[in-house]
């Protein structure tokens, strides 16, 4: 990849080096050591980066949402960096999760699309996050547009938990519950091995998540940075 | 089988193609710098 890991500090060093094996760790997990589910077969496989998707979606949006109330309190450069960032990746990780979910779907329900709760909610919350990324792109003041987007973040945050509980209170057979479910509340009637390579998955993509967060934010801040520092030159130019 | 590979192709294209945009993102900033020192020694 383009990204040069030696501009990095110590952190994303770390991160990276967990994040390489993780993956392929990860990889063997899923294709090796997991069994194959009797009823779908291999596309049952989709499965762990699916969740693993969907959940660092929420954790993206809850950041964003996080930061947005700050931004509310106390607008900050660095806050609305960070607010951003996150929107890119939850909205990069719910369009994964839309993507693989129709995938799957069609193997296993023979249709790429059905208009369930739980489908809708996410379609919704990746439309309300597409948008607050277009507000962010709006000409004027930081400040203003910070403030404004702000309001769009935690509206999006606020469907969060509408999305998770959607297949609990509308009680569609179609979409299976994973979490909360069975007996001792573990999963949907998963094998040991699954239930440990969907958490694995989960670990894996959420530090991907926090590289890409903090590789990110990186460049934002250097891009402000030579933004003033390009006016500060262009005054020295113009006395 | 098939749905598989094209649900795992989606995964690594989108990641890659965001890692991609973070790389452009970065080089771009490493031009500005560059093109920052030059004004900076012209003046």
């Amino acid at each position: 990849m383009m990204i040069k890991i030696n501009n990095s500090g110590p952190i994303d060093r770390v991160l990276f080096y967990i994040l390489v094996p993780a993956f392929l760790i990860n990889l063997y997990l899923i294709f090796v050591w997991s069994p194959v589910e009797k009823v779908m077969g291999d596309v049952q496989k989709i499965f762990y980066f699916h969740v693993g998707s969907a959940w660092v979606a929420f954790l993206a949006f809850c950041v964003v949402g996080f930061y947005s109330v700050l931004t509310l309190i106390k607008p900050k450069m660095e806050r609305f960096i960070y607010a951003g960032i996150s929107a890119e990746i939850g909205v990069l990780f719910t369009t994964l999760a839309l993507l693989t979910g129709m995938i799957w779907g069609r193997a296993s329900w023979n249709t790429w699309w059905t208009w369930e709760p739980r489908l809708i909610t996410t379609l919704i919350l990746w439309f309300i996050y597409v948008a607050y990324l277009f507000v962010r792109k709006m000409e004027g003041s930081w400040e203003k547009i910070a403030k404004l987007s702000s309001v769009f973040g935690i509206i999006g945050v606020i469907n969060v938990p509408i999305v998770f509980m959607a297949t609990r209170w509308w009680n569609t057979k179609l979409h299976p519950v994973v979490f909360g479910e069975g007996k001792d509340q573990t999963g949907g009637g998963m094998e040991p091995e699954m239930l440990a390579t969907m958490f694995f998955s989960i670990f894996t993509i959420t530090v991907l998540y926090v590289f890409l967060l903090r590789k990110g934010a990186q460049i934002e801040k250097m891009r402000e940075v030579i933004k003033k520092a390009k006016t500060n030159i262009i005054n020295k130019i113009a006395s | 089988m098939t749905y598989l590979l094209m649900g795992y192709s989606v995964i690594f294209a989108l990641i890659a193609g965001y890692m991609m945009i973070l790389g452009k993102r970065q080089k771009q900033i490493e031009k500005e710098i560059k093109q920052l020192e030059e004004w900076n020694q012209e003046i």
